[in-house]
C-alpha cells in the first residue's frame, strides 16, 4: 500500500486515475479504517485529502453553504452561523458517533461510505445539496440524491472524488429539522431517520421536502409526504396525512434493530415530528 | 511496502518516525514510541481507550494512520501530568476511585481534558454526552461522572486564584 497527501484537487484526481490497483480517498478516516482493519478492504493507494486547503474550507453564508470534503463534523456546530441557517444539516451531522469520532468523520464521508443508514445524508437531500465532484476530466455538480445507489455504492467514478457538498441560498422563513431512533441514547445507528426542510409564508408551509433514512437502501425522498403539508399550517389532519406517505414510502429490512413493521410505522411518526420541529424553527405556530 | 517517515510532535517533543503506511497512530505511539498509555481496546473507534488530541481534537487513534500526523501535534495521557505533579483529573480519579482494571482510564483521561478545556463548568448531562465515546466495562460511569465534575470545579478554582 501506498500513502499519498496531494495538495491540490488536480494532483489528487491524477493519483487517482493513474492507480490500477485499488484506491481508496482518505478523509476523517472513521470508516475506512475500520474496513481496512477487517480486512474489507485491501487498498493499493490511500489518498488523504486532508492537505487540500480548498477541502478544509467551511464557509457559511445566507448565499450557500460550502463544505469542503475534508471538513470535521464537529466543524459544523462550532458554527453558530450555520446552526441557525440549517439546524437540521448540523444535528444530523453531529449525532454521528462519539465526539472522538466527531473530530475526524466528515459529511462528504458519511455520503460516499453510502450507508442506508448515514445520519446526514437525509439532511443534505432535503436541504438540496449539491455534490461537487472532481474527476480527471474538470468538476461536475450533482444533486447529493443521485449520489449513493445503494448500500456501499455509489454513482462516482473510480477516478472521481468530491471536493465539497453545497447548501443553497437560504429562503425567509426557512428551516429544517432530523431526527433518528436508536434503542440508545448515544453511539448507535438509525434505525429510522427523517429529515424535514420546509418555507413559510404568512405561516403557511409554501415549500417542503421530505426525506427517510435508513427504512430502503437509500435514502428515500418522499414526495407525497411533502405535497401533505404544502399549504398548510400543520394541522392534524395533514400531519396524519403525511405519516400516512412516509409509511408507504417504506421498504426496509428485517433486523435485529427493527422489524419491517416497527421501522414503517415509526418513519410516520419521526416523519411527522421532524416537520413539527422545523415548522416551530421557522417561525410557525398553529 | 516502503516506510513513510514522519515528523510531528508528541506531549510537547518533537519527534520522528518510520512506519508502514498501513499502521495505525495508536500502534506507532505504543510500539515505537513507547507511550503504552494508549490502549487498544476494540481498535474500530467504538471504545475510546486509544483517545488521543490531533491537533487539540480529540480522536480515536486507532482510527489515524500514523503517516496522517506529519507536522501535527500529538497528545497522550502521558503528557496530562506537568512536572511530576498529577493533573486534577488524575488525582480526582484515584480519590473517587473512578477505576478498577484501568484499561479504559487513559482515554477517559484524555477525552475528560480536552472537554473541561472547551467547557470548564459542564452539567452531568454533557459530562456523559462528552464521554459517551469511551467505554467501561469495570468501574460504571458514575464515579468516573463524579470525579470530572470534582476535577471541573478543582480546576475552576485554580484558575481563579
Amino acid at each position: 500500500m501506498r500513502f499519498e497527501s496531494p495538495t491540490t484537487t488536480k494532483a489528487a484526481a491524477s493519483m487517482l486515475a493513474s492507480e490500477s490497483g485499488a484506491a481508496h480517498v482518505l478523509a476523517g478516516g472513521t470508516d475506512l479504517l475500520v474496513r481496512m482493519k477487517m480486512g474489507m478492504v485491501e487498498p493499493d493507494l490511500v489518498l488523504d485529502i486532508k492537505r487540500i486547503e480548498s477541502m478544509k474550507v467551511l464557509k457559511v453564508a445566507a448565499g450557500g453553504v460550502h463544505i469542503g470534503g475534508a471538513v470535521p463534523a464537529v466543524e459544523l456546530g462550532e458554527s453558530e452561523r450555520l446552526r441557525s441557517l440549517w439546524p437540521g444539516v448540523v444535528e444530523a451531522a453531529n449525532l454521528i458517533g462519539s465526539d472522538q469520532i466527531q473530530g475526524r468523520c466528515t459529511v462528504v464521508g458519511n455520503l460516499c461510505n453510502a450507508s442506508p443508514a448515514a445520519d446526514s445524508v437525509p439532511a443534505l437531500i432535503a436541504a438540496g445539496a449539491k455534490a461537487l465532484i472532481v474527476g480527471p476530466k474538470g468538476k461536475r455538480r450533482v444533486g447529493v440524491e443521485k449520489v449513493v445507489l445503494g448500500p456501499g455504492k455509489t454513482s462516482l467514478g473510480r477516478d472521481e472524488f468530491i471536493e465539497a457538498v453545497v447548501l443553497p441560498a437560504r429562503a425567509g422563513k426557512s428551516a429544517d429539522a432530523y431526527l433518528r431512533f436508536t434503542p440508545r441514547t448515544e453511539m448507535d445507528i438509525a434505525v429510522v431517520s427523517a429529515a424535514v426542510n420546509l418555507t413559510l409564508s404568512r405561516g403557511v408551509v409554501t415549500a417542503a421536502k421530505v426525506v427517510l433514512g435508513a427504512v430502503a437502501p437509500t435514502a428515500v425522498v418522499v414526495p407525497a409526504a411533502a405535497r401533505a403539508i404544502i399549504g398548510t399550517k400543520l394541522d392534524d389532519a395533514a400531519l396524519e396525512k403525511m405519516a400516512k406517505a412516509c409509511r408507504a414510502a417504506c421498504n426496509p429490512i428485517d433486523d435485529k434493530r427493527g422489524t419491517v413493521e416497527y421501522r414503517t410505522k415509526v418513519a410516520g411518526v419521526l416523519g411527522r415530528r421532524a416537520a413539527l420541529v422545523a415548522f416551530e424553527r421557522a417561525g410557525g405556530s398553529k | 511496502m516502503s516506510g513513510v517517515t514522519v515528523s510531528a510532535k508528541v506531549n510537547g517533543d518533537a519527534v520522528q518516525y518510520v512506519c508502514p503506511p498501513n499502521e495505525s497512530l495508536m500502534d506507532v505511539l505504543r510500539n515505537r514510541l513507547n507511550l503504552t498509555g494508549v490502549k487498544e481496546g476494540c481498535g474500530t473507534g467504538d471504545c475510546g481507550a486509544c483517545s488521543v488530541t490531533l491537533d487539540d481534537r480529540l480522536v480515536c487513534s486507532c482510527l489515524v494512520l500514523g503517516a496522517e500526523a506529519e507536522g501535527r501535534s500529538i497528545g497522550t495521557v502521558e503528557g496530562i501530568s506537568q512536572d511530576g505533579e498529577l493533573h486534577p483529573l488524575q488525582t480526582a480519579f484515584i480519590d473517587h476511585a473512578a477505576l478498577q482494571c484501568g484499561i479504559c482510564t487513559p482515554g477517559f483521561l484524555v477525552a475528560a481534558k480536552s472537554l473541561l478545556g472547551r467547557n470548564p463548568n459542564p452539567s452531568e448531562e454533557e459530562i456523559r454526552y462528552a464521554l459517551a465515546g469511551n467505554l467501561c466495562r469495570c468501574t460504571g460511569y458514575d464515579k468516573i461522572v463524579r470525579a470530572v465534575q470534582s476535577a471541573a470545579k478543582v480546576m475552576r478554582k485554580q484558575k481563579k486564584s
